[in-house]
């Protein structure tokens, strides 16, 4: 069934599944299966996430011609499934991570190299029907080569010079010039997808919220709407626009931080102190307003866990009015200071053709030409009714991505303005309905979309739940840009996109 | 034209610098007495400079995000002479974070190994404390302590700059003590 065929058409060919919302999903049998991974060489759908259950795989499309989004499900009774990786470059290490945790063999798929399993757990496919003993040894992880003349190995991490996560990277470099790096990762992996198996709802609440602290408000939102979404739960109008003023006070402090760290990684060390005053004055916004500085917890199923009192109609418009002064001051200093754009313009170029088979999106997209944005499609309240201005560069490079994030201020400073004005009266949370279900839900952190799906049972326990991180789909481009760059540039480039190692190890 | 990061730094020249001391006036809690009495007892113990090699063992990242903050300019750790180094070898105190995944024990060790004596290990955070809300899982290996000898917990997830600073006094009251 090739031709112009929408994804909603396609998969009604498989059955509906009772219960998912507010989007749906359909069973997929072998031969749609492989139908579908036949005509996604053709379509515009764009994968969201892909993960697993023991026994069945699931992948979440969105269909960029008709916005329509709807999940994929394929019950493998024989423990294998038709790789999506040949025509969703981006699926490769989502399905060694299927294989890893679940069991599930990914046929066709070309690098079967174990990706989170590090041979260390204390089983084989933890979250498999039947787990397998451990091996007697940790793996010993075959890098891929280069060869020629003058090559050399740089092997970083996993505990790698500054305050971050863990990683490794090896280099392959002639000289400077970097001829390959490749990553590994998996080494904060936690095993949330197990953790959220069989949890309350509250305790699953707050590790969803733990996924990737630096995002932490667009993950509990997630959740929460997922959660809203299976269970029907109408929340009031007051929490929506809270959740907005949470993630976009949120954005702000992450990206000007990031703007910072950039230009320190190009030993331009005054725009990092002069960007981490500003991160603090609204961390310390947060604390006075709703009492954690990164807004942990402050997004629950259902609502918001703290209201806004009277005193944050004075504090929030003038931490904002000064932020917005200064944070216009630092960026006249980036755009006037030609050694500094000399490092970042031109270096670590992604093209848009590779960003967009990856389906990359946040600032790395962005900057690539690639301008989806979930607050606008598929959208959620209350950004309907606010005017999100989505910035789009074509340049590919560190200076593009930083440009992204500069616009992106802004444009959240503006949303700011908006949500404080318009903030309407009345009850911040509503009572969850109990009822079984499924939900999915798209949440647009500062690093990109996060997707998440989850099935409950009637009395408020999670039967399962997956979280899916932005970096998925970022962190193997990385490893394409720095091609021909020196290795003194990779702090840059890294930091550029700074992928989540702790989202992406779930 | 005068350049903008002249202007920038004729700014500071004027209004003074952005640490907390101008900004904002002294804390109830006092971090700013606190911060002094961390300054003398490290000048005793280690001639006025304490090496920290940060290592995140599983952590979602926030515990990192509020180490960021203290080495920002509002809290400017380094004033003390408390610096982060990128070698555990140039290390007198590994602050590590998280749950201990299992995936990192082997590397937490290994580091730990790289230390040179005298050496401390601080846990930060409630996860690095027992697994926090991780605990339990098949991935994770549990508390810091599990893994290598831990000195001192401090609190919070994530603790506040304050909480650290106020932790890494703490530490050094048990230093002097043996």
């Amino acid at each position: 069934m090739m031709g112009n065929v929408t994804l909603l058409e396609f998969l009604s060919s498989g059955v509906p599944v009772e219960g998912h919302r507010p989007w749906p999903r359909f069973h997929l049998d072998n031969r749609a299966w492989r139908a579908l991974v036949e005509q996604l060489s053709a379509a515009e759908w764009t994968l969201m996430a892909e993960w697993a259950e023991p026994g069945e795989v699931h992948a979440a499309f969105r269909d960029e011609d008709t916005g329509d989004i709807a999940v994929a499900s394929h019950p493998c009774p024989e423990r294998h499934f038709l790789s999506l990786a040949g025509v969703r470059p981006g699926a490769a290490r989502l399905e060694r991570a299927i294989f890893d945790l679940w069991g599930l063999v990914p046929v066709g798929l070309e690098d079967q190299r174990p990706w989170l399993d590090h041979g260390r757990w204390p089983s084989i496919h933890p979250l498999a029907a039947e787990p397998k003993p451990p091996p007697e040894e940790p793996y010993t992880y075959p890098f891929l080569t280069a060869e020629g003349d003058g090559l050399h190995q740089i092997p970083v991490g996993p505990v790698h010079a500054g305050v971050i996560e863990p990683g490794h990277f090896r280099f392959h470099a002639q000289g400077e010039l970097v001829v390959r790096l490749e990553e590994r990762l998996g080494y904060v992996h936690k095993g949330i997808a197990g953790l959220l198996r069989g949890a309350p709802l509250e305790r699953a609440a707050r590790i969803a919220g733990r996924v990737s602290g630096d995002s932490t408000v667009a993950y509990a939102l997630a959740f929460a709407r997922a959660v809203e979404g299976a269970t029907g739960c109408e929340v009031p109008p007051r929490a929506h626009w809270l959740r907005a003023l949470l993630a976009e006070l949120e954005r702000i402090a992450n990206h000007v931080f990031d703007i910072g760290a950039i230009c320190n990684d190009a030993a331009f060390a005054i725009m990092l102190a002069h960007m981490g005053v500003l991160r603090e004055r609204i961390l310390r916004a947060n604390q006075t307003l709703f009492g954690h500085r990164l807004l942990m917890d402050c997004v629950v199923p259902g609502g918001v866990a703290v209201d806004l009192g009277a005193d944050a109609m004075v504090v929030l418009p003038a931490m904002l009015r000064g932020l917005r002064k200064d944070f216009n001051r630092a960026v006249s200093l980036y755009n006037e200071t030609p050694s500094l754009l000399d490092r970042t313009t031109g270096t670590g170029i992604l093209t848009g053709s590779l960003a967009h088979r990856f389906g990359a999106g946040g600032f790395v997209g962005r900057a690539s030409g690639l301008a989806h944005d979930s607050r606008r499609a598929p959208g959620y309240p209350p950004y309907d009714d606010l005017d999100v201005a989505v910035p789009d560069f074509h340049d590919g490079d560190v200076h593009a991505r930083i440009e992204v994030r500069i616009a992106e201020v802004r444009a959240s400073l503006l949303l700011l303005g908006q949500i404080l004005a318009d903030l309407p009266a009345g009850e911040i949370a509503a009572p969850l309905p109990k009822v079984a279900g499924e939900g999915l839900a798209m949440v647009e952190s500062f690093r990109g979309e996060v997707v998440a799906w989850v099935r409950l049972d009637g009395d408020g326990t999670v039967l399962g739940g997956h979280l899916h991180d932005p970096s998925w789909f970022q962190w193997p481009l990385l490893e394409a840009v720095i091609e021909g760059n020196i290795v003194a540039d990779f702090p840059l480039c890294n930091k550029s996109f700074n992928c989540s190692y702790s989202g992406h190890d779930l | 034209m005068i350049p903008p990061v002249s202007r920038l730094l004729f700014r500071h020249l004027v209004k003074g610098p952005h640490t907390d001391r101008t900004v904002t006036p002294p804390d109830p809690d006092g971090s700013e007495e606190l911060a002094r009495a961390l300054g003398e007892a490290v000048r005793t113990r280690l001639g006025r400079s304490l090496a920290i090699r940060e290592v995140d063992a599983g952590s979602c990242n926030g515990c990192e995000l509020e180490i960021h903050a203290v080495n920002a300019p509002v809290y400017d750790l380094e004033r003390f002479g408390i610096r982060f180094v990128a070698s555990p070898r140039h290390a007198d105190v590994l602050l590590v974070t998280g749950p201990v995944s299992v995936n990192m024990a082997e590397a937490l060790k290994r580091t730990f190994i790289a230390t040179p004596e005298p050496r401390w290990v601080v846990a930060l955070g409630d996860c690095a404390r027992d697994g926090g809300c991780f605990a339990g899982s098949y991935a994770v290996a549990g508390g810091v302590n599990q893994v290598v000898p831990v000195d001192l917990h401090i609190p919070g997830c994530p603790p506040s700059p304050k909480q650290i600073l106020a932790g890494l006094l703490a530490l050094l009251d048990s230093v002097s003590k043996r």
